[in-house]
């Protein structure tokens, strides 16, 4: 069976991108869209598109109802998803099915079980996938913590079951300090969520984010190498690099067939992303959850293996088995991507919508630019502030950082603030160039220029005042 | 007495509670002091306060929690 329309349930630049892959391969798109993104690309670009609701992403793009019903008018006969929005809803993967359609996806039991944190853990831990030492669910009782903590390793993280987005974690040394931190740390769990339950896990102070791209058909899975994502702000990747450059090859090999073992374990279908830790002292990496989804940094993969991920998703989506075997990938060079965000750097990262009164793109060999922009184009307020993905290509990695410095002085960007000043810096700065980052690298960086800003601004205005 | 009126900062989604779950911050007949919060504005997922800039009375909300608004629409009426 092959797929002759895709409806895009998504906006921006990846419904583009889902739109160009579909046209490669001669299926025809329908674009859903709110009434905020009458105007967008995609709706431009799509052989059709519909109305889904109004700006708020709940009564639109979040709407399995609006979707479907958008899917039964046009005809299509299979929805991608995207990231974000719908992507991950294993709720939304059944009911395309159940409306006799086709989800470019994996199956909704595994976007239940990869999507649950416990779940996802334990079957990357059958898989033989190295996960975080830590206790096995929580602790039954404070008095045997220190010998489990001696197993798992110190430093420690004690960690508030409840708790969530950093809240409810302390950090012991030693078995001293486990002692004391653990009856502050249950009784302050209480207080604060309501449940004093506790787990331990090892503390990986200066890790690196590594990614392994893997796809599956249902019965086979292979991987496409890694990606590094050390620089985030606030958990939020900026700056994403294909191959890892600072894993050793056996680390990497490792790391890739155990991606594999896992895809293979849930007999994975599509693309989708296992992402790590990597500590560089210990040289271990250690599983943390897996994106059943295209990634927003997919490309870089896409520049080093010349394969086209959303192409291969949509074929394997329409019954196609897997068109390459492991040995058949073959990686070259390496691949920057850089995310250009609707944001000023010099406020703080505050988002800022408007019109787009400019753009020149950059172009040339190894260079890409995936955009949802075009002169004149109204950035909405409601919506996340990725405005595109500039992306270079070079043999080596000190090729790609030359090509990205150039491609960014000529990307220009006018009428609203962009990241592009930032990675400008970035692409400069010697510690990038060396690789010497960690996931926590670029917000002390960010802190320090601008604090260091600050002070010289200070200074001035103290200059002034003596003099 | 006099009708002083918030308008909207920036272009957004007007949310006249916390959080879904949670209360209004305020509703019309609540007294509020100058620096009260009446509502948010989200853009591109962040989220900034709007602020009651007189003390008085809401007499009225112009938009309507989850609504969009635009960079100087009227959102809610206080009389002083």
């Amino acid at each position: 069976m092959s797929l002759k329309k895709i409806l895009v349930a998504n906006r921006g630049e990846i419904a583009v991108r889902i739109i160009r892959a579909a046209r490669t391969l001669g299926i025809e798109t329908v674009q859903v869209y709110s009434k905020a993104d009458a105007d967008m690309l995609a709706v431009r670009l799509a052989d059709e598109a519909i109305e889904i609701g109004p700006s708020q992403a709940a009564k639109s793009y979040l709407s399995i109802d609006a979707v479907l019903k958008a899917a039964r008018a046009s005809g299509a006969d299979a929805i991608h998803p995207g990231y974000g929005f719908l992507s991950e809803n294993a709720g939304f993967a059944e009911a395309v099915e159940a409306a006799g359609l086709v989800f470019i996806g994996p199956t909704a039991e595994t976007i239940r079980t990869m999507g649950d944190k416990a779940a996802a853990k334990a079957t990357a831990g059958a898989a033989g996938v190295p996960v975080v030492p830590g206790s096995d669910g929580v602790l039954s009782e404070l008095g045997t913590a220190a010998a489990l903590a001696r197993e798992i390793g110190f430093p420690v993280m004690i960690k508030a079951a409840a708790g969530g987005g950093g809240r409810g974690i302390r950090i012991a040394q030693d078995a001293a300090e486990l002692e004391t931190l653990l009856p502050q740390a249950s009784a302050e769990a209480r207080s604060a969520f309501g449940d004093g339950s506790l787990y331990l896990e090892r503390f990986v102070g200066r890790a690196r984010h590594v990614e392994v791209q893997v796809l599956g058909d249902g019965v086979d899975a292979i991987h496409l190498q890694e990606r590094e994502c050390s620089l985030q702000r606030r958990r939020q990747k900026v700056w994403e690099e294909a191959p890892a450059a600072a894993l050793p090859e056996a680390v990497r090999r490792d790391l890739c067939a155990s991606a594999v073992r896992l895809a293979k374990a849930c007999r994975y279908r599509g693309a989708g992303t296992l992402e790590y830790l990597f500590d560089e002292e210990a040289a271990a990496f250690y599983f943390i959850e897996m994106n059943t989804r295209i990634q927003v940094e997919h490309p870089v993969t896409e520049m080093i293996t010349g394969v086209d991920l959303v192409q291969e998703m949509i074929r394997i989506a329409g019954g196609e088995s897997l068109r390459f075997t492991q040995s058949d990938i073959v990686c070259r060079g390496h691949a920057i991507e850089v995310r250009i965000n609707a944001e000023d750097a010099a406020r703080n990262f505050a988002p800022q919508p408007g019109t787009v009164s400019g753009l020149t793109v950059p172009g040339g060999f190894g260079v890409r630019f995936d955009t949802l922009l075009y002169p004149g184009y109204i950035v909405p307020p409601f919506y996340d502030s990725l405005l595109g993905k500039l992306i270079v290509w070079d043999e080596s990695r000190e090729g790609a950082l030359a090509r990205l410095r150039g491609a960014l002085a000529e990307l220009k960007i006018e009428g609203i603030p962009t990241t592009a000043s930032l990675h400008t810096a970035l692409a400069r700065d010697p510690d990038v160039a060396a690789g010497r980052i960690h996931t926590r690298w670029l917000e002390g960086w960010i802190d320090e220029r601008h604090g260091g800003q600050l002070d010289r601004l200070q200074e001035r205005i103290r200059g002034q005042a003596e003099g | 007495m006099a009708v002083h009126t918030v308008f909207s900062p920036l272009p957004g989604t007007f949310y006249r509670r916390p959080s879904p779950d949670q209360a209004l911050f305020k509703e019309v007949g609540d007294t509020v002091v100058a620096g009260d919060t009446v509502g948010l504005i989200e853009v591109m997922k962040s989220f900034t306060p709007v602020t009651a800039e007189a003390a008085g009375r809401i007499t009225a909300f112009h938009a309507e929690d989850e609504d969009a608004v635009m960079p100087g629409q009227p959102l809610v009426d206080i009389d002083t």
